[in-house]
């Protein structure tokens, strides 16, 4: 499943040891993973019941909190890694949560669908909204509401201050880095503060 | 699901005397306690139940006079605190009127009732006591430390003075401390009953009378503070006892009225108003950031390596989440593992009492992870 090898392609970015702060980390597999593997800590963050209950089920730290209310319960630089997957686009205040991200984390790792894979860019130019695997919503029940591209972020972040240390593109759980823009359904960017 | 049947309360006598925060010491004393379940054979399983305001050490199960435990619903057979899968313990508190030594018993020193003159005890001297009694029950670690409200800070406390005692602290419904707003609510229970003529000073058992009226005041301003305004205004709402307006002062019109009556009236039959004054007032002293200079973070040092479970309704208003809150960050900033759920609850603080599926499925989830814990090598 390429939604599995995303989530190892990440893992691979965190360093063994990492103290693990996961924005929207849902069930909570990948710390788990990392728990289990590379020997990490931390926390999880999940505004959903039942999530948030399959985090408890298998022992990994959870704490129920809306996003949109900021980091307030994590002091500064408190984690070598966090990471937001999937999360940012449904998050109203974007900007604020990537200084937020920065200013508990060390690292920071985001990813976020990709509004400018082709498909999705021939898709706009017949005149529809894409419904693709990694945006399988009609546009009318959609949660994400930001849609960004992998060009768009990387604005971005230089306007928040943020060091790109890495960046990728993936799609079917394959890693692009030539033309991620293109090329990629998800993109994935580790960065630094400044 | 299935309760438990009659369960019996034991008793256990201490004779070594008890050292209390406040400078007293109670010389000897006994505490009534229940247990449900079966202790394994590493003695690993057990989880000590803590009671709130009102209650006791009867959680679960029926006992003699057929009353179901205030837990029932929690505890049990195939319940989220599974009674086939652990030991677990109710303890009634010291100072309490339903059978561990307290105001209404004898003080040997002078052959009367307590009364007034029984110590103030607090939080932190009830674990003590609680301490004692898990030891002589020959168990080294506790599995788990769970409570709600009050009891949720002796679940807190024991991760503070016996850390080595016990895995997992399950704190619901709690609060690092009171505001002024609980301790003015407090205050002005405890002047309802002090004020009653009946009072006589706390020494009303020589007079063969009791300051009922007192405490049903007392229990009618605590009742308000448990329930959201949306769960009243859904319970009662405006709705009038008679068909119309009686133009009385003093009649009850309201159907709130006639329910906080008989909440009120039900309370002074059974509950003791000394017993009253000493749990609020431990309520009122509950505070263990206050030795470290107001940080909560370090009040938290010595619970490091325990794991803690943290969960609050969101229209508790008497423990809001925002207190759980300020427990998950001192947690944090120690590292300690911890998970806490807000759930969206209308109930307001009576909610942790009450059979919420997601509540419910939550401490069944925990303790499935408490139970793996016990079983690991």
């Amino acid at each position: 499943m390429s939604e599995r090898r995303d989530l190892e392609v990440i893992a691979g970015l965190v360093p063994a040891g990492a103290r693990v702060l996961d924005l929207g980390c849902g069930d909570g597999e990948l710390l788990a993973w990392l728990r289990q593997h590379k020997g990490c800590s931390g926390y999880g963050v999940e505004i959903d019941d039942d999530k948030l209950r399959r985090c408890v089920e298998r022992g990994v730290n959870v704490v129920q909190m809306d996003l949109e209310q900021g980091l307030a319960l994590f002091d500064d630089h408190s984690f070598d890694v966090v990471l937001q997957l999937e999360t940012l686009q449904h998050l109203r205040n974007t900007e604020r949560m990537l200084r937020e991200t920065a200013r508990v984390g060390r690292i920071g790792i985001v990813s976020f669908p990709n509004f400018a894979h082709w498909p999705n860019r021939l898709r706009v130019a017949s005149g529809r909204m894409p419904v693709t695997k990694a945006l399988p919503y009609e546009w009318y029940d959609t949660p994400n509401i930001r849609v960004g591209t992998y060009a768009d972020f990387e604005v971005l972040a230089r306007k928040s201050g943020l060091e790109v240390t890495d960046s990728f593109g993936l799609h079917e759980g394959q890693v692009v880095r030539r033309w991620p823009n293109l090329r990629a359904s998800v993109a994935v960017f580790r960065f630094e503060r400044h | 699901m299935a309760s438990l049947q009659r369960v019996q309360a034991q008793f256990m006598s201490f004779d070594e005397p008890l050292p209390l925060r406040s400078g007293a010491v109670l010389p000897a004393y006994s505490l009534a306690f229940e247990t449900y379940g079966e202790l394994n054979a590493a003695r690993s399983n057990a989880v000590l139940v803590c009671h709130a305001l009102n209650a006791s050490h009867h959680v679960a199960g029926l006992d003699e006079q057929g009353a179901t435990g205030w837990w029932d619903n929690l505890v049990g057979p195939g319940k989220p605190l599974d009674t086939d899968r652990f030991f677990v313990i109710g303890v009634n508190n010291l100072g309490s009127c339903f059978g561990s030594t307290g105001p209404r018993q004898v003080n040997p020193a002078t052959g009367h009732a307590w009364g007034a003159d029984f110590p103030v005890v607090t939080v932190e001297d009830w674990v003590d006591a609680q301490a004692r009694l898990v030891q002589r029950l020959g168990i080294a670690e506790l599995a788990a430390v769970l409570g709600g409200s009050l009891g949720g800070m002796q679940a807190l406390a024991w991760t503070l003075r016996y850390p080595e005692r016990l895995r997992h602290c399950i704190a619901v419904a709690t609060a690092p401390n009171l505001s002024a707003q609980n301790i003015a609510f407090n205050e002005v229970a405890r002047r309802a009953i002090v004020t009653d003529p009946d009072f006589h000073g706390g020494h009303y058992y020589a007079h063969g009378v009791v300051p009922a009226r007192g405490l049903r005041v007392a229990r009618m301003i605590g009742h308000i503070t448990y329930l959201s305004d949306d769960a009243m205004a859904q319970k009662f709402g405006r709705a009038l006892r008679a068909a119309e307006l009686g133009y009385s002062t003093q009649a009850i019109e309201f159907q709130i009225e006639s329910y906080l009556r008989h909440q009120g009236d039900k309370f002074s039959e059974y509950f003791d108003a000394n017993t009253y004054l000493l749990i609020t007032r431990a309520l009122d002293y509950f505070d263990p950031a206050a030795e470290h200079g107001g940080s909560l973070s370090k009040a938290f040092a010595p619970a490091r390596g325990k794991r803690f479970l943290l969960a609050s309704f969101t229209t508790d208003w008497r423990f809001a989440p925002a207190r759980s809150r300020e427990i998950v960050k001192a947690l944090v900033d120690q590292r300690i593992d911890v998970s806490y759920a807000e759930i969206d609850a209308p109930h307001g603080h009576d909610a942790f009492l009450l059979d919420d599926e997601r509540y419910h499925r939550l401490m069944a989830a925990y303790f499935h992870q408490v139970d793996r814990d016990v079983r690991a090598p």
